[in-house]
């Protein structure tokens, strides 16, 4: 029996989306802005029936109906236009008439978005809210024995090495005997981890370079910024700001033609170079940059036809083994730069971190060890990467510098950190409780889209569309008309205020603890935690 | 809080007036333990300079155990100094079979050894010893080296004293360290008690040293025999010490620059800058935090004071030429030597290394923004 109906499977009613607009007809003025600013078109403009009753004043005249129609907004339900929850429309309204709200139940939607055989794309975040940095506490605390120090007086060096130290005894030597020493970078232990330039838009890269500066050249703070795999702008490769930049490599080298080229005429060394092998979001898969954002200039700087999807490999193509993979690429972006520039592998995290790792501490070259949990953030990603794929931070990184210490290397190979830190909120607790476990320093991505140009993604499935160039606030999109949205002047001062608040709060941590004359690196007496497993697990104390 | 004194003279000291300054300092510490090193020793010990000489508390079966040990590695008694313990200790003051001061004679086999490797042998088998005593609780080895002494015991530092009856002609000495107070930070356990000692290096500390845990790991993590125990966090300074002078080759004035480096701007101005940022990059895992004055020993018989990055403990040097006392406050200085030239009196801040070289004829002061001397 054929159906005398349009339903088909994926006819979806708005109940069935993750998101519904709430629209209020008395205060809204039909403006228009909210249809406009909608980055999927999720809603427009809707003619409705209404019927009235008409009660004639006449004695004996009958009640009667009146048709009328009236305008008003109307939320699409197939699935190519369903409602992200980014509540731009609420942001632009200016009657308060509009705003998405969040089903009460699981969604239909994620049955239906795979329509013609694709699955799911997005970008942001794994939607997982909490986890095990956010309940660790720090249970040190100075008083008597010795006394808790002033965060605000007192004087702190909050500073890492990125870079292969050498053990005392040979650096010694090596001092004495004019031996090559491996460039070692003293930086600040918060670094804005790898966002290309491509995956960001222009206006966010500039304000993020701009913030760069300031801090390092105006407040003395070394912060240091991972370009992503996406190259780096020409004139930035030429100018003097390039020092505080770290330049990642990826499997599809993009960019690199154009950094190759720009050696000879660079007036000062890059900070470092990252290799990237593995992205915490997307664990064994490479980098994504759908073709909605590949314009010209994007084009031209990774050296690419415009217009076309960029995967790059899972990875690197011309390598079989870690040996190659990891000892010959490192000493081939050494001596790129003559040896005078730390160069270091990027990878997600994952229960063979330790293979690597190990591999590393007989690579005389090796610069340190970044390493990326599965709550990393990116630009496109499959979800299925995404929520399923992956290991977390905590765990790894104390297994990593534990390992570092069982073969007496724990200041010789800097571990870096990333992925979710600061996911809650709570960005320097989380670097203070994942420093105190061994890392020598924090990338954070994420937390810096939220913080220094406003990224309404939430842990609850909000927004994600970084990867189709629609980004409402404009900070991953190559639309201009998007990305003029974002001043760079004011995500510049975004980033100095989260960095001057974050330093400020680290300082609130250690000090307590009486810790000030050196990062409290592996200092993992000062961390408790509620629940025993975890504690057993961590080799931290169990506090309840 | 601990108190601390030390005496380096060249006229041999009792004890007995290193606890009296302590005595004096009693309002600082709580009377709880006292530790003693003695060095440069005079008396009997004099004519014997290179036996080893083996300090400890032992009980009944411990002496046994340890005689039939050492007898069977070719170790002879040369030489021993009974304390004549009364049945019933002073309140306070654990119950002991023997405080042990043994002088041996190294066996036949070691003599043809070199003084590097009869060191290492000396330091293995205190090591030993200790494990042995763990085992059973019936033996606990402070040290076991040649001109050393080393006294610890539960109790107000007087009373124990007194008890001991350490004012006694066969114990005096030319250096001499002394700490009034048990580690209370953790369980009570003479091995927690400073002085510190290995392999002729001895410190003690006031102050508790909250990078601890990192700086043991990585200690224990060098390969070194002997950086084991770790039952104080102040146990770290004696090891940090042992390790630049004997794995780095580096002189006392480069300590402060190892435990507590110059922050980067005064070092750029550094005459051995370059050098020094070096050392505080491979070094990094030993810098110290925490409020801490650590008064320490060479094996040369060097004294040296140094003070935390803040300077939050007290500590003051003090004398004059062959004899000098470092104490951590100035009535201790005062109850040993009244009228010594007070004008002379230095207190080190936080960038100053005090030492006192053998020859006791001056206080030095090496600035930590100064030129190194001696960079080998």
């Amino acid at each position: 029996m054929s159906s005398n109906t349009t339903i088909i499977p994926s006819s979806l009613s708005v109940k069935d989306l993750p998101w519904q607009i709430v629209w209020d007809k008395d205060k809204c003025t039909l403006c228009g802005k909210c249809t406009a600013i909608c980055p999927v078109h999720a809603i427009e403009l809707g003619v409705f029936r209404k019927r009235m009753v008409d009660v004639s004043l006449g004695i004996g005249a009958p009640p009667g109906n009146v048709f009328k129609t009236f305008y008003g907004i109307r939320q699409k339900t197939a699935p190519a236009y369903h409602c992200i929850g980014c509540a731009m429309c609420a942001m632009v309204c200016p009657s308060d008439a509009i705003m998405p709200c969040r089903t009460d139940e699981a969604d239909k939607l994620r049955f239906h978005i795979n329509q013609g055989g694709e699955p799911e794309r997005r970008g942001g975040r794994r939607n997982s809210p909490g986890g095990v940095l956010d309940r660790i506490k720090f249970i040190r605390i100075s008083m008597l024995t010795d006394p808790a120090l002033d965060a605000g007086r007192h004087e702190f060096e909050m500073r890492t090495l990125l870079g292969r130290i050498l053990p005392p005894e040979e650096n010694i030597r090596f001092v004495r005997e004019h031996g090559w020493i491996p460039p070692v970078r003293e930086i600040y232990p918060l670094i804005i981890g790898g966002m290309s330039f491509g995956a960001l838009s222009p206006t966010m890269w500039e304000g993020l370079q701009m913030g760069v500066a300031y801090l390092n050249e105006e407040l003395g703070m070394p912060v240091r910024i991972s370009t992503g795999e996406g190259g780096c702008p020409p004139r930035l490769l030429r100018s003097r700001f390039l020092q505080y930049v770290i330049l990642q490599i990826a499997s599809g080298y993009f960019g690199w033609d154009e950094i190759i080229h720009a050696i000879p005429e660079m007036k000062v060394d890059p900070c470092a170079v990252e290799i990237k092998y593995g992205q915490g979001a997307k664990p064994g898969d490479g980098g994504l940059l759908m073709w909605h954002k590949v314009n010209r200039l994007i084009a031209a700087i990774r050296g690419v036809p415009p217009g076309v999807s960029l995967p790059s490999p899972p990875t690197h193509q011309t390598k079989y083994s870690i040996e190659e993979s990891v000892a010959k690429m490192i000493q081939s972006m050494y001596m790129a730069w003559g040896f005078r520039v730390p160069v270091y592998p990027k990878i997600s995290a994952t229960s063979t971190a330790l293979a690597v790792l190990n591999n590393l501490t007989r690579n005389p070259y090796a610069a340190g060890l970044a390493i990326d949990g599965e709550d990393g953030g990116t630009g496109a990603a499959y979800n299925v990467s995404m929520d399923h794929m992956g290991h977390p931070i905590a765990s790894c990184l104390r297994d990593c510098y534990q390992n570092l210490v069982s073969v007496g290397q724990q200041n010789e190979i800097p571990l870096f950190a990333g992925g979710g830190i600061g996911k809650s909120g709570n960005l320097a607790a989380n670097a203070a409780a994942l420093i105190m476990l061994g890392a020598s320093g924090i990338q954070v991505g994420k937390y810096i889209m939220q913080a220094a140009a406003g990224c309404v993604g939430s842990e609850s499935g909000r927004c994600n569309i970084c990867n189709i160039g629609l980004c409402p606030k404009g900070i991953t999109s190559q639309d201009p008309r998007l990305y003029r949205r974002l001043d760079p002047e004011d995500v510049a001062q975004r980033i100095v205020d989260t960095f001057v608040s974050f330093d400020t709060e680290l300082r609130k941590i250690v000090a307590p603890l009486g810790r000030s004359t050196s990062l409290p690196i592996g200092m993992s007496d000062a961390l408790g935690v509620d629940d025993a497993a975890v504690a057993e697990r961590l080799k931290i104390k169990y506090v309840v | 809080m601990c108190r601390l004194f030390a005496i380096t003279s060249d006229t041999p000291v009792s004890p007995m007036k290193a606890l009296y300054a302590l005595d004096v300092m009693r309002e600082g510490h709580d009377g709880s333990g006292v530790g003693l090193f003695l060095r440069d020793l005079a008396g009997p010990f004099e004519e014997m300079k290179d036996a080893p000489i083996l300090s400890g508390i032992f009980t009944e079966d411990g002496i046994k155990r340890l005689d039939s040990y050492m007898i069977d590695i070719g170790f002879l008694t040369k030489y021993r100094i009974t304390f004549k313990i009364s049945k019933n200790p002073p309140p306070g003051v654990p119950k002991r079979d023997i405080y042990l001061i043994r002088a041996y004679e190294y066996p036949e086999e070691w003599e043809g050894l070199s003084q590097t490797e009869k060191q290492d042998r000396l330091l293995g088998l205190r090591l030993t010893l200790q494990d042995l005593g763990r085992e059973k609780k019936d033996m606990i080895v402070f040290s076991f080296w040649p001109d050393t002494i080393m006294i610890k015991e539960i109790g107000d530092p007087m009373t124990v004293g007194k008890y001991l009856e350490l004012d006694n002609e066969r114990l005096k000495a030319r250096v001499i360290m002394a700490q009034g107070r048990q580690n209370t930070n953790y369980a009570i356990d003479l091995y927690a008690c400073h002085p510190f000692f290995i392999q002729g290096f001895s410190t003690m500390t006031n102050g508790e040293n909250t990078a601890f845990v990192p700086i043991k790991e990585y200690l224990m993590s060098r390969g070194v025999n002997g950086y084991t125990g770790f039952y104080s966090d102040s146990e770290v300074f004696v090891h940090i010490l042992h390790y630049m002078t004997n794995r780095l080759g580096l002189d006392v004035e480069s300590y402060k620059h190892i435990i507590t480096p110059l922050q980067d701007d005064a070092l750029e101005e550094h005459p051995n800058g370059m050098f020094l940022k070096h050392l505080k990059k491979s070094c990094r895992k030993l810098i110290i935090d925490g409020p801490n004055c650590v008064i320490g020993v060479l094996p040369d018989n060097t004294m040296f004071m140094v003070q935390d990055r803040k300077k939050l403990r007290p500590g003051v040097v003090g004398g004059r030429a062959g004899t000098f006392a470092f104490s951590s406050e100035i009535c201790g200085l005062d109850a040993f030597m009244p009228y010594r030239d007070k004008t002379k009196d230095f207190q080190p801040m936080h960038l100053d290394t005090v030492v006192v070289k053998p020859d006791r004829k001056e206080v030095n002061i090496c600035h930590q923004t100064q030129r190194l001397s001696h960079l080998h």
